[in-house]
């Protein structure tokens, strides 16, 4: 649709994203990738030499480093579970015919703006607080002893807290595709004798698919890098109890300053983000054609 | 002015070449009309003219003057959209207004000419709504208000009614027939309906495949299609096209006949068949003749009323001095 | 709905409705409360009626002085998001009126650099910041939260450009406007829904980034996030105080978000959900 003249300009014009964007992507990622490969600590830089494959080595056979692969696994599948379930049952529940759709939309919505930090903070003190939260009130409530959340229970206390947080977004795609469900189909399927039960199964789940598939590959995305959460409750603790890789890392560059080994766990972060990157882009490039 | 010619234009997008070489010249003032099936390249030769997309070969010109390379606004040309194209943002002032604010024109002469085409299109009531909150036919005038008055070199039409209702599109067809007779310049109009190019133009251009297949006046291709292809898209109901020993007779590959051409009786004649489908519109029927062993289907138009039913054995007879012979290439013999 | 519900049936559906609604909504309700409350109240167990006193609000001014990351936080999150759309509004366009063979990779390529974990790369740019002095200084971060954001950007744009139909710009061209008339006249007119919400999302997102602010600021560029991750530290526990702290730093946005629902969907799924 276009002459060689605006194909001149165009090209002009994307070249100042696509230079910006390759920069950025590929120095750290090469200064990440050489860095791995060495001893290098800044509390003594006067020490770096080459490592080979020691930092990866070291990761290897660190059994934190298996305990934050578990975490960081149970954390993204633990909060996907949560929120698909939870976001296809609220959607379901909203698009009924109410009162006040609006305000509850917004009412539900609203986790999804709350910073990072301020979510743990506020799940942490006014909710989950053994002594002041609300939950151990419910608990003295109810006559039973209140729990220690982040104590007992690291881990869940922190998937519940991202699960809030990512509810919202789960149920307002949900939703939006939830929306674009022909009624007159379902209604075609209500004349054929076709029970809600069987109505769901089988034209508003096959409908929702596509927008299901996206909410996990997105939400994966994000959570595999969730920090904030764990810096502002657990700290990664009891031990490494709530330690995720992308805080083993955080801990490995910033606390103890071996920048060898945070780029070598950094790599592999790489590795497996790509992993589901790879059929994230599958699914949203099919929407370019 | 407005003589437009074509010297050897060719279009390729990558290895394929949507329009081989052609030549053609637009005379001053003509209604020019592309017709042919979709994809056949009618659109994009339209917008190698626009300027709108470089030619890969060839030379445009205009008025004599090499405009190949010119850009778009250079060429002094006025286009009608498919979608109209209309500036949704802008008032129906506003968007006639458009081309005229961007060559310069002062003001007042700019509202004069804005007064005389809204007035001419019946536009003068709308002139500050938005295109939103017109109907297809008003938006339709204001996009041929907004190449009005840029007072172009000619007008380039592109599918300009295939978006609006079967009425309104008759309506706009004579619209448009005035519009040329009023202002006599050049208009080149692209359509896949052969009714809007038999009815509204001088001369007509058939393309299939990028190819130009005849150059004629309606009725030139009426009366004497170039080739079968020709035969059979111009003219409704369709020509009859058939081969066999039938063709043969005439010492031809393949023979047409237009429905119109073919009487039709209960009692005699030289093809035998069965009537299947009949439609009668009062001033005309229409009827779709089975088992001729012909063709699949053979359709013949009789005048008035003609009380032949389903089922009806029936003969037919082809009118001799209006039979269409072609060779083993299609061509007209 | 083409069928009406029984009255009963949608009383039922709207009580259920708005009891997981405000479920869900409790914990920023109970904060917004507790930031209304004084010290005492606060820890006095559980209770829905403060005493709308704005003593906490006046503490954590005072004492903290929020004004300073409040003020990060809008330059960082607008700071970032124009400078953003300066260099994704022309990408933009480019890739969505004059698309070649390879705009397709180009755009899949652009998202991938937004999968990449941020921890990746976390040694090098902290590095890079402490070296070149742009460590906790407000102009480091802002480049730095444009380059994260910029896919999403330029996604969203592309997405919302996409559909002006091209018919129209072609138009433009054909009744004389240069390229400059075209994008002024024409196209941006036309856009301005799209940019602007494309900016709204992107200063909610900016705004709330927490990863990259709290490394890379200590006091002077800290942002909102950055400086509530500080109240993590246990001796500043002071329930009303924090509610408060924690309400000024997400009421802003919360607002700015309601608004931008709808676009929210679009832009966080690259416009796979629309």
């Amino acid at each position: 649709m276009a002459t060689r003249q605006t194909q001149g300009l165009a090209r002009l014009m994307r070249a100042p994203a696509i230079i910006l964007l390759f920069v950025w992507m590929i120095v750290p990622l090469c200064m990440t990738l050489y860095y791995s490969f060495l001893n290098y600590n800044l509390l003594n830089p006067g020490m770096t030499s080459w490592a080979g494959w020691f930092n990866y080595q070291y990761f290897y056979t660190d059994p934190a480093f298996f305990e934050a692969i578990r975490n960081t696994l149970v954390l993204v599948l633990g909060v996907l579970l949560i929120t698909v379930v939870g976001g296809i049952a609220i959607a379901m529940l909203i698009d009924k015919p109410i009162w006040g759709q609006g305000v509850v939309r917004i009412l539900v919505i609203s986790p999804f703006f709350v910073m990072p930090p301020v979510a743990a903070l506020i799940w942490k003190n006014m909710i989950m607080h053994p002594s002041y939260g609300v939950l151990a009130d419910v608990a003295r409530f109810l006559g039973t002893s209140p729990v220690d959340w982040f104590a007992q229970y690291p881990l869940t206390s922190i998937i519940l807290i991202v699960a809030w947080q990512w509810l919202p977004f789960a149920t307002l795609i949900l939703l939006t595709s939830l929306q674009s469900l022909d009624t007159e189909q379902m209604e075609a399927a209500e004349m054929d004798g076709a029970p809600a039960y069987a109505r769901f199964l089988y034209l508003v789940l096959p409908h929702m698919a596509r927008a299901i598939t996206v909410v996990i590959l997105i939400q994966t995305i994000f959570l595999l890098g969730i920090y904030a959460e764990i810096l502002v409750t657990t700290n990664g603790g009891p031990g490494t109890a709530s330690t995720n890789l992308t805080f083993l890392i955080y801990r490995a560059a910033r606390l103890n300053f071996d920048i060898g080994g945070a780029a070598a766990g950094g790599i592999i972060a790489v590795v497996l983000a790509n992993l589901i990157a790879i059929f994230l882009m599958r699914a949203v490039g099919k929407n370019l054609d | 002015m407005g003589q437009i010619t074509l010297q050897g234009v060719t279009k390729r997008f990558g290895e394929i070449e949507v329009i081989p070489p052609l030549d053609l010249t637009i005379e001053d003032g003509e209604f020019v009309v592309f017709v042919g099936p979709s994809g056949c390249g009618k659109s994009t030769l339209l917008r190698l003219i626009a300027g709108l997309e470089d030619v890969s070969d060839g030379r445009i010109l205009i008025d004599g003057q090499d405009a190949t390379e010119a850009s778009p606004a250079k060429r002094g040309l006025a286009m009608v959209f498919q979608s109209y194209a209309l500036y949704p943002h802008m008032s129906v002032r506003k968007n006639i207004a458009f081309p005229m604010k961007m060559a310069g024109v002062p003001k007042a002469e700019q509202d004069r000419r804005i007064e005389a085409a809204a007035k001419a299109l019946n536009l003068t009531n709308y002139l500050d709504r938005r295109p939103g909150q017109l109907s297809g036919g008003q938006r339709q005038r204001v996009a041929i208000g907004r190449a009005i008055v840029r007072e172009p070199a000619a007008f380039l039409f592109d599918e300009p009614l295939s978006n609006l209702d079967a009425a309104l599109r008759v309506g706009m067809r004579l619209e448009i027939s005035e519009l040329h007779n009023r202002l006599k310049t050049t208009m080149i109009y692209v359509t896949h309906d052969q009714v809007e190019a038999m009815t509204m133009a001088d001369k007509i251009v058939v393309l299939q495949a990028g190819r130009i297949e005849q150059v004629g006046s309606p009725l030139d291709l009426y009366h004497s299609p170039r080739n079968v292809f020709v035969a059979g898209f111009i003219g409704s109901p369709r020509m009859n096209l058939f081969g066999g020993a039938a063709a043969a007779e005439y010492g031809a590959q393949t023979i047409g006949v237009r429905p119109e051409h073919i009487r039709i009786s209960a009692t005699e004649g030289k093809w035998r068949g069965r009537v299947g489908v009949s439609e009668h519109l009062g001033s005309d029927s229409f009827f779709y003749v089975e088992d001729t062993g012909l063709a699949d289907t053979i359709t013949v138009r009789s005048t008035g009323e003609v009380d032949l039913h389903h089922g009806d054995t029936v003969w037919l007879t082809p009118d001799e001095g209006k039979i269409h012979r072609f060779d083993k290439n299609g061509d007209r013999i | 709905m083409a069928r009406a519900t029984s009255r009963k049936a949608r009383i039922g559906w709207t009580v259920a409705a708005w009891l997981v609604a405000l479920l869900i909504f409790f914990p920023i309700l109970y904060t917004i409360i507790t930031s209304l409350k004084t010290e005492q109240e606060a820890i006095a167990g559980f209770d829905l009626i403060p005493s709308f006193t704005l003593e906490s609000f006046q503490t954590v001014q005072s004492q903290n002085n929020y004004f300073r990351p409040f003020t990060n936080s809008v330059i960082l999150a607008v700071g970032s998001t124009l400078l953003a759309l300066i260099v994704a509004i022309p990408a933009a366009w480019a890739m969505a009126f004059s698309p070649t063979k390879r705009t397709k990779d180009i755009l899949m390529w652009m998202l991938s650099t937004k999968m990449m974990p941020a921890v990746a790369v976390l040694v090098p740019i902290y590095l890079i910041f402490l070296r070149t002095g742009l460590m906790d200084t407000r102009i480091g971060l802002t480049v730095l939260l444009m380059l994260i954001n910029l896919p999403i950007v330029i996604w969203m744009l592309y997405t919302y450009f996409r559909e002006i139909p091209g018919e129209i710009l072609e138009a433009a061209r054909m009744d004389g406007a240069t390229l400059r008339d075209e994008i002024l006249y024409v196209l941006t007119p036309m856009a301005i829904p799209g940019i602007a919400s494309t900016l709204l999302l992107n200063i909610i997102l900016a705004w709330n980034e927490a990863f990259w602010t709290i490394q890379l600021t200590t006091t002077n560029a800290a942002p909102l996030s950055a400086f509530i991750a500080s109240f993590s530290s246990p001796q500043g526990l002071f329930w009303a105080k924090l509610s408060a702290a924690s309400v000024m730093a997400i009421a802003p946005i919360l607002v700015l978000g309601w608004f931008s629902q709808k676009q929210l969907v679009r832009g966080l799924t690259f416009g796979a959900v629309k």
